[in-house]
């Protein structure tokens, strides 16, 4: 039945959320470290697990992809109820500050993909050098 | 007009199915204008969250509060749906069907990526923090921390006591930031090698606003969802660890 997979799918959140909560505490900081992630993984090895042993029946597997399958429009109502009056409102400083750090996250993508590139040459998979000009 | 006050009564009932109603609507015309204008160039999903955040400003704008569209008491479901807690549901849904060993090989370069972006994003908030005139260590790091996410910054901010005027402005960046990764993402995509499970993860740490990197992941590639958001997911916690500390005491040891 459908709800096992949604069911299987918040008991990983919850227990992803919770175990980040924990973390944080461990760690001394008062937000959540990786409860998602962490969530992410125990959902990835639950359903390798489940499917491996032949116990995850097709209408269990439509009870998560849904969830999969609306996340764009979670996405779109998250973008809808985001505090961009607020945004605006910090002015020159607060816009400089937001646009030089996401211009720096920008070019350090290639720089940190070419790092790994090199650091893993013998997986010889499609790590060629020099393939990105 | 008592049948306006009836359907309104309806549809702030019903708030989660008028934003399910209303979502699905404003989906379908954008991805009606993505094939109409623009031949599909550029996606549906990007014009969507475009319309998303056009229409956050106008909520925003007309009620004064702080959730967008979703302070219109009719809307207020589209708070509900896009809140922390379905958001987090759906990103979790999305890593159904990755195989682990796409995420095994990627461990080391991910470590490096969170690492080098948060760093990055608390060196460039603090340099504009100081040349806008708040040349202090609190402030410095507040808005350096506002620059990795808006909730590293207040949190930062609160833990060394920085002041109000700081911590909202720190907010203001990490809400810049976000939106701006929303909407830069799908268009900076190929320039940076934005194509793959490995960069998607790379770019997931080095971004860090889980927010912004959902959504523009999204507009780019679904595909490349999960990889980011599991790298982005560590970021605030470490952006929270390293802030009121380390950084901070860098910071301090160099502009005192």
């Amino acid at each position: 039945m459908a709800i096992y997979g949604t069911a299987l799918l918040c008991i990983c959140l919850l227990i992803g959320m919770i175990v980040g909560k924990l973390l944080g505490l461990a760690v001394g900081v008062d937000a959540n470290v990786g409860g998602v992630g962490i969530a992410m993984l125990l959902l990835i090895l639950a359903c390798d697990r489940l499917q491996k042993s032949g116990k995850m029946q097709p209408p269990t597997e439509r009870g998560v992809a849904f969830w999969s399958s609306i996340y764009i429009p979670i996405v779109v109502a998250m973008a809808a109820s985001q505090n961009v009056v607020a945004a605006l409102r910090g002015g020159p400083m607060a816009i400089l500050a937001g646009i030089l750090a996401v211009g720096i996250g920008f070019a350090l993508v290639p720089v940190i993909s070419q790092i790994g590139d090199s650091d893993s040459t013998e997986d010889s998979s499609s790590s060629l050098p020099g393939k990105e000009s | 007009m008592e049948l306006l006050e009836l359907m309104e009564g309806v549809l702030t009932k019903y708030s989660l199915v008028t934003a399910f109603a209303v979502i699905g609507v404003t989906v379908w015309v954008s991805y009606f204008l993505s094939e109409r204008l623009t031949k599909g160039r550029i996606h549906g999903s990007a014009i969507a969250i475009l319309i998303g955040l056009i229409l956050a400003y106008v909520g925003g704008a007309t009620t004064g509060g702080r959730q967008g569209i979703a302070d219109v008491s009719v809307l207020s479901g589209i708070g509900l749906m896009g809140g922390a807690m379905l958001r987090d549901l759906a990103i979790v849904a999305t890593a159904f069907g990755v195989r682990m060993d796409e995420f095994r090989s990627t461990g080391l370069t991910g470590i490096v990526s969170l690492l080098a972006g948060v760093l990055s994003s608390f060196f460039v908030g603090a340099c504009v923090a100081y040349a806008f005139g708040y040349t202090d260590a609190v402030s410095m790091t507040t808005i350096g921390g506002g620059a990795a996410t808006y909730i590293v910054g207040p949190v930062t901010g609160t833990a060394l006591g920085a002041t109000d005027e700081v911590r909202a402005l720190s907010v203001a960046a990490g809400l810049v930031k976000s939106i701006l990764v929303m909407i830069l993402t799908p268009f900076i995509a190929k320039y940076i090698g934005l194509d793959n499970p490995r960069s998607a993860l790379i770019f997931g740490g080095l971004m860090g606003t889980t927010s912004g990197v959902a959504a523009g992941l999204a507009a780019t590639d679904p595909k490349l969802v999960p990889y980011g958001a599991m790298t982005a997911t560590f970021y605030t916690g470490l952006g929270c660890l390293l802030g009121p500390s380390a950084v901070y005491f860098v910071i301090r040891a160099i502009v005192s």
